[in-house]
């Protein structure tokens, strides 16, 4: 801690204590200070590129960039393929965390729902999702099947080990006082122990959205005909770099609308929290 | 929060109390033989108590003499190994800490677990003005401080209108100023309301200011039980309320030479 220079007027000296008070920036120009560096990378991009230090068959310009990018709106139908993609993270997204917050609900809240399911789930949590596809394939063939179910298990968990954790974690004495006032059963559960868990289950929900993000690439590689992993996979067969570019710049455009979306159900759903821990 | 804090709904035995449907009874609570052991110890050994419908009385003792295990016998948050607890259905406890659901409003905290049809904010906008607290009904019990948070949860054991009301060292948490405030308020409340009040405390002149009857609870027994004759509202000191504070402070093996 550092204190203001004192200044020497006895024999016993007296200090200010320079408390510093955490100084907020204010929020008018907090979207401006976020965008910084993100700014700073597009324009050092934009000059070397520009400047002809970098070929652009290694990394294009942002305006040869955007061209490709109308050129694939138009051409490739960009739109319908990231609207195929999302579909499939969302209706496999939907199933994985659905099932998860189910079981994890389950698991945390009774010891036979535990007993049943925790050991299966925490064994194969540790199996790399990677590891599967071969396996799906054989199984489910190389339609929309395998896809939708890699999806759905990848996102499973997360969404399980988090609410099953948030649900442990609920104040057993909170829990005692509701029982002593006679709320019991299916309302206890829904008016104070999910309320109540909802912090870890959103953590559970931004891992899980996050992943059926990136596991779309992975599931994409199953003879899809559709779809960014299938722009993404033969535009690395054709050293396409502009358009690996484009993909991986929607990933990260689909990336942050997820973390934008969670952020958002936070401050609506717990409104309680606003101005506590919410930020 | 505690890793080790485990949720699980099924591991309390619920109403291990018996509701009294017995022939109408004068007494609020019968304590017959109750035997509770933990560890091979017994907290409580045989116990006898009787509370009289509209008494209140004020359990003292030494940490760990099995006071509170009591007061979770008579509120059914536990079960006696031996022995017969009888209670009236109509009870609700005041623990030390408030424990307010923190995803709930202050007055949706009070009307917490009431029949839909009883659990309106009027209700709990009634009790909250009791105990001075209906400006804040619709803030979020974060928000609360201390006092403000323990007088929520006083609102919400007497919205229930009890017949017993169970209160477990309930301003044991508080700064002295608010601790004095609540005990006013208390005596005044269990005056206009009439429950018959259990107080576990380690307090012995809160145990005198408020309660008509003292009990001293030692090795899992009764070992001193007095009526408090002096009259209402007391206040503390005087030779009487220093004779009683004495004999107290010795059975709880704290001896004033003064």
């Amino acid at each position: 801690m550092s204190l203001s220079a004192s200044t020497e007027t006895g024999s016993s000296l007296l200090v200010r204590p320079a408390a510093s008070r955490p100084s907020s920036p204010g929020t008018r120009f907090s979207l401006l200070r976020r965008a910084f560096g993100p700014l700073l990378l597009v324009l050092a991009w934009a000059a070397t590129t520009s400047a002809g230090m970098i070929p652009a068959s290694v990394l294009p310009s942002p305006a040869g960039l955007g061209e490709t990018a109308v050129y694939l709106v138009k051409t490739e139908n960009l739109f319908g393929q990231m609207g195929v993609s999302l579909g499939r993270a969302v209706v496999g997204g939907a199933i994985g965390i659905s099932l998860g917050l189910l079981l994890g609900a389950a698991a945390g809240l009774s010891r036979l729902g535990e007993e049943l399911f925790d050991a299966l789930l925490q064994m194969i949590r540790t199996i790399p999702f990677l590891a599967l596809v071969p396996l799906f394939v054989v199984w489910f063939g190389i339609g929309e099947t395998p896809k939708l179910i890699l999806i759905a298990l990848a996102t499973l968990f997360p969404m399980y080990l988090n609410t099953y954790a948030g649900v442990r974690n609920v104040d057993r004495k909170v829990i005692e006082a509701m029982r002593s006032f006679g709320l019991k059963g299916p309302r206890l559960i829904r008016e104070v122990v999910l309320p109540l868990a909802l912090p870890s289950i959103l953590t559970g929900l931004r891992f899980s959205l996050a992943i059926s993000v990136l596991v779309l690439i992975a599931a994409e590689q199953i003879n899809a005909s559709a779809g960014l992993g299938y722009l993404l996979n033969m535009a690395q067969l054709y050293q396409q770099v502009d358009v690996i570019l484009i993909c991986i710049f929607i990933y990260a455009a689909l990336g942050l609308t997820v973390d934008i979306l969670v952020r958002t159900l936070e401050k609506s759903l717990m409104p309680w929290r606003v101005g506590i821990a919410a930020r | 929060m505690p890793q080790a804090a485990v949720f699980v709904p099924n591991d309390i035995p619920l109403q291990s109390v018996k509701p009294a449907q017995e022939p109408p009874q004068p007494d609020a609570v019968q304590v017959k033989g109750v035997t509770r052991i933990f560890h091979h110890q017994r907290v409580l050994d045989a116990l006898d108590i009787t509370i009289r419908k509209g008494e209140f009385i004020a359990l003292l003792g030494a940490s760990g003499s099995g006071k509170t295990t009591l007061l979770r016998i008579l509120a059914g948050l536990d079960a006696p190994d031996e022995g017969e607890a009888w209670v009236p259905s109509k009870r609700t406890v005041v623990f030390q800490e408030p424990r307010l659901v923190q995803s709930k409003s202050v007055w949706r905290n009070v009307v917490v677990g009431l029949p839909r049809r009883l659990a309106t904010r009027e209700r709990a906008v009634r009790a909250l003005s009791e105990v001075s607290l209906d400006h804040r009904a619709d803030a979020w019990p974060a928000t609360l401080s201390g006092g403000e948070a323990q007088r929520a949860a006083l609102a919400r054991a007497l919205v229930r209108e009890p017949e017993l009301l169970l209160l477990d060292e309930p301003f044991a948490a508080l700064d002295a100023l608010t601790r004095l405030r609540m005990q006013r308020l208390i005596r005044e409340l269990c005056a206009a309301h009439g429950p018959s009040t259990l107080l576990v405390t380690h307090d012995v002149e809160e145990a005198i200011l408020l309660a008509d009857r003292v009990l001293v609870l030692k090795e899992g027994r009764i070992a001193f039980d007095e009526i408090v004759t002096l009259p209402q509202p007391r206040r503390a000191g005087g030779e009487a309320f220093d004779r009683l504070r004495g004999r107290l402070l010795a059975q709880l093996g704290v001896h004033d030479h003064g």
